[in-house]
């Protein structure tokens, strides 16, 4: 074995034009950034204020960043692959040979759920929970950096695929026995699994910190039932995270137990049950899909009953309601495998129990049009996304209802039926729901509003896009169509195939937009500025504070009376009043620990990955040592001091009444 | 109603400092329930694939209870006398805890000797992981609870260091607790490994 186990000079791609460029591309990209950041001398802030930060707003914000480079990176993936399908028809083969191909099938669904989708909501719940119960922080602040670096070692992990080696070739379910190594002797399964384990322990840590945030840090007054609706929503996706990534683990470890050490688990010979994979996987995997939408539920929530200022109805009913689809949420996971030899009376039960999801869903569907019910509903962008969800998430819904009966499934599974429904669902429900989060509590993590025209023109072009693009693939379905599809030679599949590409084509319009939004609403900030804290006259806490929020959150805890805690307090004129003095507030102190862990721990899974065995050593024993030393380190808080807070509170309340008046 | 509110505000004044004992302990605790599915996954695809011997042994042909018998003993009695450290710890006893935390030290060392011992012997009658599903899915459920133990030996060597130069101040105290539920933990674990493993498997 040599020094550097499998990787070598050969590993990286120079025959592949489109990894030269892309490689090409992310190193003019890089050394842009890097000399910005040194022009402008960013280093300093970027190490102390953001990196090293224990701030659950600034790590919001983080996570946010990240999956929004993420998204970017997943829909390169998907807009090969549909212009791939556009040109390979009719015996064609297209620009991307098959090897390259399934690379990237599998790279678009890995990095669209669990680096896009699970950051992104992560993020959000990051930054507004804290605010939304009263705290200061999370329960243990340290943990939530570590957990960001987590995460973003397995992105920066799958992102070294594009560079050394290769990434898996299976499909983002990674079954076996095909992801053996017997069938895939590469390294492109190994990336998989190390960059889903090392993320999976990151938000595995989350969901323990904001469980203990919740029920421990809650301000005094709020019962369970008096918490805001959105965090009653993470609180139940925490519950599902903390129930099911174990599970994944779990599998993740036998597959790499089969793969470098020869054990039979999954394998064809010696005993092994591939549909144990199956199976475990599933258990994990159908409550992540839960864990990524109810969050978005709760966005969908809030922006209903704030823009049309009404309580939200039945919000008894709603909390239950999320109650029942976690649950549920565990109970159906054979849905994914009806085709692969259960009995019928197995089949009949888990589509039951699929279907009966509908239910609880309903509810949460009726008590938003009851909420909008005589209401004044302001057609604002977060608003816009929120009918766009109900609408296409309905649609989405029932093609799922369709999909729960066992002998439809029989026809359509693997076909592109599936694809359209998965999509119809995780785009309208929990893509939509992060995108009108995001444009929802913009001005409350950056200080200033969104640009609202190029807002409503991301809008339009995402749901017609999505609808141009996804509607056809129904179609395909019923065609015949199977999934993964390389090339195709089939006449009547074409027009649908351009359809879709052109529906693909149309949502890059809507990326577009966001970016020019972005871009716009930075230059106009000054215009856009959030003077209150408070700019959709907000029913929750989180508006209670400055935007961007004071470190500290709250000067004073606040005492809750009631569900829309922030209504409550401006219909009693509680706000705005800076007291004559405060107690001094204690606060974590920023810390280097994460980073580094972050760092040692990513060499350990890149050397595990090319059996480098050394530097895997290095890097795991690097990792524990970070981790004891920071638990010994004393300096690890401080206080904000009385004059300081005054001085922060008293800025505050000027502003805020100042903009009221205005 | 004036008292509910007083009781309330004092809970807030404690919630002020990040860390506090008791969230660190009810938050380790939810680690432990997260660890315990990860067991309980092991123990699914053990139960799955036990029988699956691909025409090699079976739990009857390997398993020897007397040994494992001293083994199990070993751990059950650590965790006594883990408790033993814990009340000491609770008493400001600084000698008697590090006694107690050195005894239970050895007795899982033991175990885990013991345990390596039982697995070199089986990989050199050519029994290893790699022989089939079963022996693959019983060393790594039995590995499993083995690199746990290990990895509370570990902890328990840096705790002893911290007693000895610190002494049993609040925070070192909150961890000997988590170490204390962590240790207790794997011995239930361990319970149901003796049961559903050795003494199942052999009968």
């Amino acid at each position: 074995m040599s020094f550097l186990g499998k990787l070598s000079i050969d590993a990286i791609p120079f025959h592949e034009p489109i990894l030269v460029f892309t490689m090409g591309a992310i190193a003019i990209g890089g050394i842009a950034l890097f000399a910005l950041i040194t022009k402008y001398k960013k280093w300093g802030v970027l190490w102390t204020e953001w990196i090293t930060s224990v701030d659950h707003k600034r790590l919001g914000i983080m996570y946010i960043l990240l999956a929004l480079v993420m998204l970017f990176r997943g829909f390169s993936d998907a807009i090969m692959m549909r212009s791939q399908l556009a040109l390979a028809t009719s015996g064609a083969p297209g620009y991307l040979p098959p090897e390259h191909y399934d690379q990237i099938f599998t790279a678009h669904g890995v990095i669209m759920i669990i680096f896009m989708a699970m950051p992104f909501m992560v993020g959000l719940m990051n930054i507004i929970l804290p605010l939304q119960i009263g705290a200061r922080d999370v329960a243990f602040p340290f943990l939530n950096n570590l957990s960001f670096w987590l995460t973003a070692s397995g992105a920066i992990l799958i992102n070294m695929s594009l560079i050394f080696g290769e990434f898996a070739k299976t499909g983002w379910v990674a079954y076996p026995p095909l992801s053996e190594l017997t069938f895939s002797p590469g390294v492109g399964v190994d990336y998989y699994i190390w960059a889903l384990q090392i993320s999976g322990l990151g938000t595995l840590l989350t969901s323990v910190n904001f469980l203990v945030t919740v029920l421990k840090m809650r301000a005094p007054g709020m019962t369970l039932m008096k918490m805001p609706i959105f965090t009653w929503t993470c609180t139940w996706a925490n519950i599902l995270i903390a129930a099911s990534f174990p599970i994944l683990t779990a599998v993740l470890t036998m597959l790499t137990l089969d793969r470098y050490l020869g054990f039979h688990f999954f394998t064809n010979d010696g005993g092994g049950n591939a549909m144990m994979y199956i199976n475990l996987f599933w258990a994990w995997g159908h409550p992540e899909v839960y864990i990524l939408v109810l969050p978005a539920f709760g966005i969908f929530s809030e922006i209903i009953s704030t823009f049309t200022s009404k309580r939200l109805f039945g919000y008894t009913s709603m909390v239950y309601a999320s109650g029942a689809i976690s649950i549920l949420g565990f109970i159906v996971w054979l849905h994914h495998f009806f085709t692969m030899g259960s009995s019928a009376n197995v089949n009949a039960f888990f589509g039951m129990m699929t279907m009966v999801i509908a239910v609880p869903t309903g509810v949460k569907l009726f008590n938003w049009l009851f909420t909008i019910y005589r209401g004044r509903l302001r057609i604002t962008v977060p608003v816009l996304w929120t009918l766009g969800f109900m609408v296409t998430f309905t649609v989405g819904g029932m093609t799922g209802v369709l999909l729960a009966i066992p002998g439809a499934d029989y026809v359509l599974h693997n076909s592109l039926f599936l694809i359209a429904h998965f999509h119809n669902t995780i785009i309208g429900g929990a893509v939509f729901g992060y995108l009108a989060g995001f444009s929802f509590w913009f001005p409350k993590a950056m200080g200033f509003k969104l640009n609202e025209g190029w807002g409503k023109g991301a809008f339009w072009c995402w749901i017609i896009g999505f609808f141009v693009a996804f509607m056809p693939l129904y179609v395909l379905g019923f065609l015949g169509m199977t999934r993964r599809l390389n090339h195709t030679n089939n006449p009547d599949w074409n027009i649908w195939l351009y359809i879709a590409m052109v529906g693909a084509v149309i949502i890059m319009f809507g990326i577009i937009c966001q970016v020019i939004q972005l871009y716009v609403s930075f230059r106009d900030r000054e215009a856009l500025d959030d003077k209150t804290g408070d700019p959709w006259n907000g029913h929750t806490l989180e508006w209670a504070t400055s935007s961007p929020p004071q470190s500290y959150n709250f000067a004073e805890i606040p005492h809750i009376d009631d569900i829309d805690a922030w209504t409550d307090m401006k219909e009693k004129g509680q706000v705005y009043q800076t007291q004559a003095s405060y107690e001094p507030i204690h606060m974590p102190k920023n810390t280097t620990a994460g980073v580094f862990m972050g760092i040692t721990l990513t060499a350990f899974c890149f050397a595990m990955i090319w059996h480098i065995w050394w530097l895997a050593i290095i890097g795991l024993v690097g990792g524990i040592a970070v981790f004891i030393q920071r638990c010994y380190s004393k300096d690890v808080d401080f206080y904000v001091q009385p004059q300081e807070i005054l001085a922060t509170e008293k800025a505050h309340n000027l502003s805020a009444s100042k903009g009221n008046n205005a | 109603m004036s008292t509910v509110s007083a009781q309330i505000d004092t809970k807030v004044v404690s919630h002020e400092h990040h860390d506090a004992s008791g969230d660190t302990i009810f938050g380790f605790w939810l680690y432990l329930m997260t660890d315990c599915l990860l067991f309980a996954s092991f123990f699914a695809t053990y139960a799955v694939l036990f029988m699956n011997t691909a025409g090699g042994v079976s739990g009857k042909d390997i398993f020897e209870l007397d040994f494992v018998a001293v083994e199990t003993a070993a751990l059950l009695i650590s965790s006594i006398t883990f408790g033993f450290a814990m009340i000491a710890a609770q008493g400001q006893k600084k000698g008697w805890t590090l006694n107690w935390l050195l005894i239970t030290f050895c007795l899982g060392a033991s175990f885990i000797a013991m345990e390596l011992y039982e697995f070199t012997h089986l990989i050199e009658h050519g029994n290893g992981p790699q022989g089939s599903a079963f022996l693959s899915s019983f060393f790594a459920l039995v590995g499993l609870h083995g690199l746990h133990v290990t990895a509370g030996l570990i902890w328990m060597t840096v705790m002893m260091i911290e007693v000895a130069r610190r002494g049993l101040g609040n925070a070192t105290v909150t961890r000997l607790s988590c170490l204390s539920l962590f240790w207790h933990f794997l011995d239930i674990v361990w319970i149901c490994v003796f049961t559903v493993v050795y003494l199942m498997g052999a009968m």
